[in-house]
């Protein structure tokens, strides 16, 4: 099974009962996979007449408290990014997102890419948000992160996104959907069912859960979302929202880095590169390290929470970083940001949907070890 | 003495009034409210409410409620219904938000027949901006981005939506009431109450467009707005049942 119909397993081991989306490649799959997946599991799928649609139909069927996901490529993604702002910054719940990425700007190419990094990681929706991202970098990978996308989403009440991309997504390996996810790990007190039993909720607007006794919004909407709420007035106002969010974000940021690392503990180069880019140039990590050369690879696993306090140890002690991506480079910022000047950080990029080789980023290996001149590159 | 008026349980009542005096939105809001009341729906009930003046509405409608991006309500109610199918599930938007931002949303909800309702507030223009030209604003009407009135050569023509709407297959109840006078306002209310009666009786898509005043908006007083909307909106979106299936 390749990785979009892996993924949409995945969710239904994590108990996602609603998938939407539009066709478009190289993910629909992932919508094919669910057309029968779903409602064979109990669950519902709708084709959505477009990515604004899917979002916002996903954003529905969050706030009634269902687990649910959409899958996209990057123009797709771009779409629902007002959506993905919406739920992550305002809403507050959870959903997941798949994009697997083909070639960009604009409508691109079909092939595969890793440009959408930025997209993800920073948010191309307005204001001040953030939402997990995942990279995987194998389809049991993606299994596994697909089902920790719905628990942390469902513990932090925020959109999850996997980032694949066209290669992972149509590569095809066995793999183990493991145990499903519980029913309910986390109390969704929050769901608009039907307020039978309780007091009404209303959801998709700032801040806590309000009562419609409670003054926090009551005839003062519009002061309060431009900011000039009364002072004494309104028990909560848009800028304790956003605290409240930033302090989530910064747990977040504390508790939920996943990182993996090979031949760091002595290494004198350190390469990062995620997802597809890493898997590709595993060999050439391996193959330095059969001459004795002395590198070694981080791999962020989460994009966002990025594991900068590991790149910034590493620094500390390696001579040079060197990012590998698919795109002009994105993550290389993250790096550097991390890095903070401490060694030189070198990008090895490839665009447009190539892939890059262990014999060419090898080769960039050596010669930044000064073992081979830059002319013998030619 | 007999009790004739009381509070409705699905809207609470507030400290303030927060619509312009004349505004017909309350009005909108206290009928629904009846007619869940009346239903004995208001535990089943899911409101999903775009984006207006009548957003502040949570805080008068006293059941769940989610918020919609603008435009997008119908994309959220579709989910909704889908996955509660047993529940009462509409959604308030305006004419702005529906036959505007949201045209791609509320064609696609009706022509797959999703099986919730849609309210329709129209007052002709985008009443929280200002009162600027909405795709309903009607030929000749002033507004502040169409300082000389609307020219259909220059703006195009005010956009039937219901009449659009009723036309698809999907759609199962379609109508357009007023909320002008006493007579309409109670015709008004029993449109809505056979709306999420069909609703309920799972046939299709039902929608309801409610004519109301806008007088900030229309530059009118409250009176002259009623006037106004009998004399000239009316003209372009004359009232009465629109599309009802036999059932």
């Amino acid at each position: 099974m390749n990785c979009n119909r892996a993924i949409v397993e995945a969710a239904i081991q994590a108990g996602c009962r609603f998938f939407t989306g539009y066709p478009f490649t190289p993910a629909t799959e992932c919508l094919e996979q669910a057309s029968h997946r779903l409602p064979a599991a109990g669950g519902v799928y709708l084709q959505a007449e477009a990515e604004v649609s899917a979002i916002n139909m996903l954003m529905g069927a969050a706030i009634a408290g269902f687990r649910c996901m959409t899958a996209t490529s990057g123009a797709g993604f771009a779409l629902m990014q007002e959506g993905v702002s919406h739920m992550a910054g305002i809403a507050e719940v959870p959903c997941v997102i798949v994009n697997v990425m083909r070639g960009g700007p604009g409508f691109g190419n079909l092939a595969p890419t890793q440009s959408d990094y930025r997209m993800a990681t920073r948010g191309g929706g307005p204001g001040d948000y953030r939402c997990l991202v995942f990279g995987p970098a194998t389809v049991q990978e993606a299994a596994d992160l697909t089902k920790l996308a719905f628990a942390l989403a469902d513990r932090y009440r925020t959109p999850a996104i996997i980032l694949s991309d066209q290669m992972l997504a149509e590569t095809t390996e066995a793999f183990d959907l493991g145990d499903p996810l519980p029913e309910e790990p986390v109390e969704k007190w929050w769901a608009t069912t039907g307020c039978k039993g309780r007091e009404p909720i209303y959801m998709g607007r700032p801040g806590k859960n309000y009562g419609p006794e409670a003054e926090y919004l009551s005839g003062n909407l519009t002061l309060n979302l431009i900011g000039l709420a009364r002072a004494g007035r309104d028990p909560d106002t848009f800028e304790a929202h956003m605290l409240r969010l930033a302090e989530k974000y910064h747990r977040i940021e504390a508790e939920e880095v996943r990182v993996e690392t090979l031949y760091l503990d002595d290494a004198e180069l350190a390469v990062v590169a995620f997802g597809t880019s890493a898997r590709l140039i595993r060999p050439a990590i391996e193959r330095a390290r059969s001459e004795g050369l002395r590198v070694g690879l981080i791999r962020p696993i989460t994009l966002w929470p990025f594991p900068s306090r590991l790149i910034a140890d590493a620094a500390e002690r390696v001579r040079d970083v060197l990012v590998v991506e698919m795109s002009m480079g994105q993550m290389v910022d993250d790096v550097r940001l991390a890095v903070n000047g401490r060694t030189p950080v070198h990008l090895f990029s490839t665009l447009g949907g190539v892939v890059p080789r262990p014999e060419t980023v090898g080769r960039e290996i050596r010669q930044i070890l000064g073992l081979v001149t830059a002319d013998s590159r030619a | 003495m007999d009790q004739v008026f009381k509070q409705t349980t699905s809207a609470a009542l507030k400290s303030r009034y927060d619509y312009c005096a004349g505004c017909g939105h309350g009005i909108a809001v206290r009928l629904v409210a009846e007619v869940i009341d009346e239903l004995g729906l208001r535990g089943q009930t899911v409101g999903i409410l775009g984006v207006g003046c009548y957003s502040t509405n949570p805080v008068t409608f006293n059941f769940d409620c989610q918020f919609a991006l603008h435009g997008r309500a119908p994309a959220m109610a579709t989910a909704v219904k889908r996955l509660l199918p047993d529940r009462l599930v509409f959604t308030m938007q305006g004419d702005g938000d529906l036959a505007a931002i949201g045209t791609t949303e509320i064609v696609h909800a009706a022509t797959r027949g999703e099986r919730f309702t849609v309210l329709m507030l129209n007052n002709a223009n985008f009443g929280e901006t200002g009162g600027h030209m909405a795709p309903t604003t009607v030929i000749g009407q002033r507004t502040p981005s169409t300082p000389n009135g609307r020219d259909p050569e220059i703006h195009g023509y005010p956009t039937r939506i219901t009449e659009m709407l009723a036309l698809l297959d999907g759609a199962k109840y379609v109508a357009r009431v007023a909320l002008d006078k006493p007579a309409n306002i109670m015709r008004a209310k029993a449109a809505i109450k056979k709306a999420f009666e069909i609703q309920l009786s799972g046939q299709g898509f039902t929608m309801v467009e409610v004519l109301t005043a806008c007088p900030s908006g229309w530059r009118l007083t409250p009176v002259e707005s009623l006037k106004w909307m009998s004399e000239v909106q009316m003209k372009t979106y004359p009232i009465g049942e629109l599309k009802v299936a036999a059932s």
